[in-house]
């Protein structure tokens, strides 16, 4: 038995027989060319060939993976009528009479190197296209057939690396499991794995000399782990664990375009956190109703100054065009605390969970919140997005949040720029702010209780404090009446309200949220369809 | 000529599908379409060397567009940043 651990791509589990990619280095060799026109002609030849097949991978891929991850094939085509490229292999087989194989393979190092010396991993990691396209060319140039993996048994696929175009050739439904030496989970074949719900690990650091085709192995993308040789005993247990995935996969998968709705017909609006324009793509795939959670800190986090107007402006409008008439609720800035960010020049405090953060950095910096809210109000134009604000702990600060707005507007208006006041709610996150819920939910348009830090101000809890573990109930009753009071106070005044914390997500309450009458669920992404399949159990 | 300042928005910034796209617009064009990051320059036809300007979010980029139809092309090019960058 040997095991390995790397990074896992796609959480799932898989057990089979191993199939060893070995790629035999194609070497190419340099050879004299006596006519270097007919070299040329050969390459432009052979590039119309690889387009053409790109062309029907790039049909396979977006059948199976979809348009969007599909595209790096369309991309692969674009490299090959790239100027650059072209005239690089051209010149060479000119300049050094050398045969067009040996100039494409050269070409292709030389550009690949490029990106894998870049700083930032996602462009190192296009090295690895530029290869693949220009391997693929000098297989059409010597007429070499790629390895057919047509006919193999479904197989667990253990390589150095794959590229995307061997990635996506294979056949679905005979491929376990891929586990490669390197790559990144950034990868084009990373992504497709994803796509294609195979569990995946890379940069496992296995000696592929050492293993045998026909090995058995355990492919566990939980604990990234790959075995080769395991005991019967383990794979008696995996045997059993994919049987439940494959179970829990099928039910979940089943729930896409179904409503979130109890069996007595009360329905749940059930929506997405998200934490940037990026990952809106999950909560498609997701299927969620909205967004409940949009934290705008991605704008400010990771730069050195403010992000300017425009600029928020344009990330909120891709985000509500994104999601078409789909509502997205964007929380206002929420720096402080744990998020620190140079450029505010906050300042150590001792206790900044307490401290000066939030709306709190809004009202005192009014002319950075002004920015926010001018980007939001303009965005609110292009589709149904609502903004709420967090950390409200007193009636005042609504009411001053209000004011603010008003004075944007109204600049707004006279500049004869074009805006929408957006529904505008807050979260519902100290406990001041649950005790006088009832006067808050006269003024605002909804509530979203945010159980992460109402727990921990509730229960006077730091969650990182390992020691205070056993004091740390997360289903404590002062924390369900809280969001009991909170949920009723906005009923009394026609109000909605939902919970965006971690909470939401609990599977083990979300029966009792419904039956207090919450209005509006917002989980990550991945857990949606586990919750709709919940809610559709409730009676 | 005409030329435009832009800060990057997309959060992987000129990465291979927006740079495949870029190419593809720019193509249109009669002008030549030059892309400068700090000093650095691509024609933006050229898939390649435009990757590896390694433009990531929140960079500045200058878009220099000069030729006979420059006037098309400059609102061309712009609509295109701003709806994919």
């Amino acid at each position: 038995m040997l095991k390995f651990s790397g990074k896992s791509v796609y959480k799932g589990v898989a057990l089979g027989r191993v199939i060893v990619l070995r790629k035999e280095n194609c070497q190419v060799k340099r050879t004299r060319a006596e006519n270097t026109e007919e070299e040329i002609e050969r390459v432009r030849r052979a590039a119309e060939q690889t387009k053409s097949q790109l062309a029907r991978l790039y049909e396979k891929a977006v059948r199976e993976v979809g348009e969007t991850s599909a595209a790096i094939f369309e991309v692969h085509q674009m490299m090959l009528e790239d100027e650059d490229y072209l005239d690089a292999i051209n010149s060479m087989i000119r300049t050094e009479m050398v045969n067009a194989e040996y100039a494409v393979a050269a070409t292709g190092d030389n550009f690949s190197e490029i990106f894998s010396g870049m700083e930032d991993e996602y462009m190192r990691a296009r090295a690895a296209d530029i290869r693949d396209v220009s391997d693929r060319l000098v297989r059409n140039l010597t007429g070499e057939q790629e390895t057919d993996m047509s006919s193999m048994e479904p197989s667990v696929i253990i390589a150095d690396d794959l590229t995307p175009s061997e990635t996506v050739q294979m056949d679905k439904e005979k491929i376990l499991a891929f586990v490669t030496v390197y790559g990144s989970t950034n990868s084009h074949t990373a992504i497709l794995a994803r796509m294609m719900n195979i569990p995946a690990l890379v940069g496992v650091p296995m000696d592929l000399t050492a293993i045998q085709n026909g090995t058995t192995a355990v492919v566990d993308g939980f604990s990234a782990e790959v075995i080769f040789d395991p005991t019967e005993d383990i794979c008696q247990k995996v045997r059993v664990r994919i049987q439940e995935e494959n179970e829990k996969l099928q039910l979940l998968q089943n729930l896409k375009g179904k409503e979130t709705v109890t069996r007595s017909g009360r329905s749940i609006r059930l929506y997405a956190n998200i934490g940037s324009v990026s990952d809106i793509g999950y909560v498609l795939e997701n299927d969620a109703a909205g967004i409940g959670l949009f934290r705008s800190e991605f704008l400010y986090l990771g730069r050195m100054d403010f992000p300017s107007e425009e600029e928020q402006f344009q990330a909120y409008k891709q985000a509500v065009q994104m999601m078409a008439e789909k509502k997205v609720i964007i929380r206002t800035l929420d720096i402080g605390a744990d998020k620190q960010v140079d450029y505010f020049k906050l300042g150590k405090e001792d206790n900044p969970a307490m401290g000066y953060r939030a709306i709190r950095i809004c009202l005192k910096q009014p002319e950075i919140f002004r920015t926010q809210l001018r980007a939001l109000l303009r965005a609110a134009v292009y589709g149904n997005l609502s903004v709420m604000y967090p950390m409200i702990t007193s009636v005042w600060e609504v009411r001053r949040v209000y004011q603010i707005v008003e004075e944007v507007r109204q600049e707004l208006e006279e500049q004869h720029i074009p805006y929408r006041i957006p529904e505008q709610g807050i979260m519902v996150e100290t406990p001041a702010a649950v005790m006088i819920s009832d006067e808050l939910a006269e003024l605002v348009d909804f509530f979203s209780i945010g159980t992460n830090d109402l727990t921990q101000y509730t229960l006077a809890i730091d969650r990182q404090n390992a020691k205070l573990d056993d004091f740390y109930d997360p289903h404590h009753k002062a924390i369900l009446r809280m969001i009991r009071m909170v949920v009723e106070n906005a009923h009394k005044c026609g109000k909605w309200a939902g919970i965006c914390g971690e909470l939401g997500a609990d599977l083990e309450l979300t029966e009792e949220f419904v039956r207090m009458g919450v209005d509006e669920l917002s989980v990550a992404p991945s857990m949606i369809l586990r919750v709709r399949k919940q809610v559709r159990e409730i009676m | 000529m005409k030329s435009f300042s832009y800060v990057i928005r997309d959060e992987v910034g000129i990465h291979a599908r927006p740079a495949g796209l870029l190419v593809k617009e720019a193509k249109k064009y009669q002008s030549n379409v030059v892309i400068n990051k700090a000093g650095k320059k691509a024609e933006a036809t050229k898939l390649m060397a435009l990757m590896s300007l390694g433009v990531k979010c929140g960079d500045t980029v200058e878009v220099e567009i000069s030729g006979a139809d420059e006037e098309t092309a400059f609102e061309g090019i712009r609509t295109f940043f701003e709806n994919h960058l």
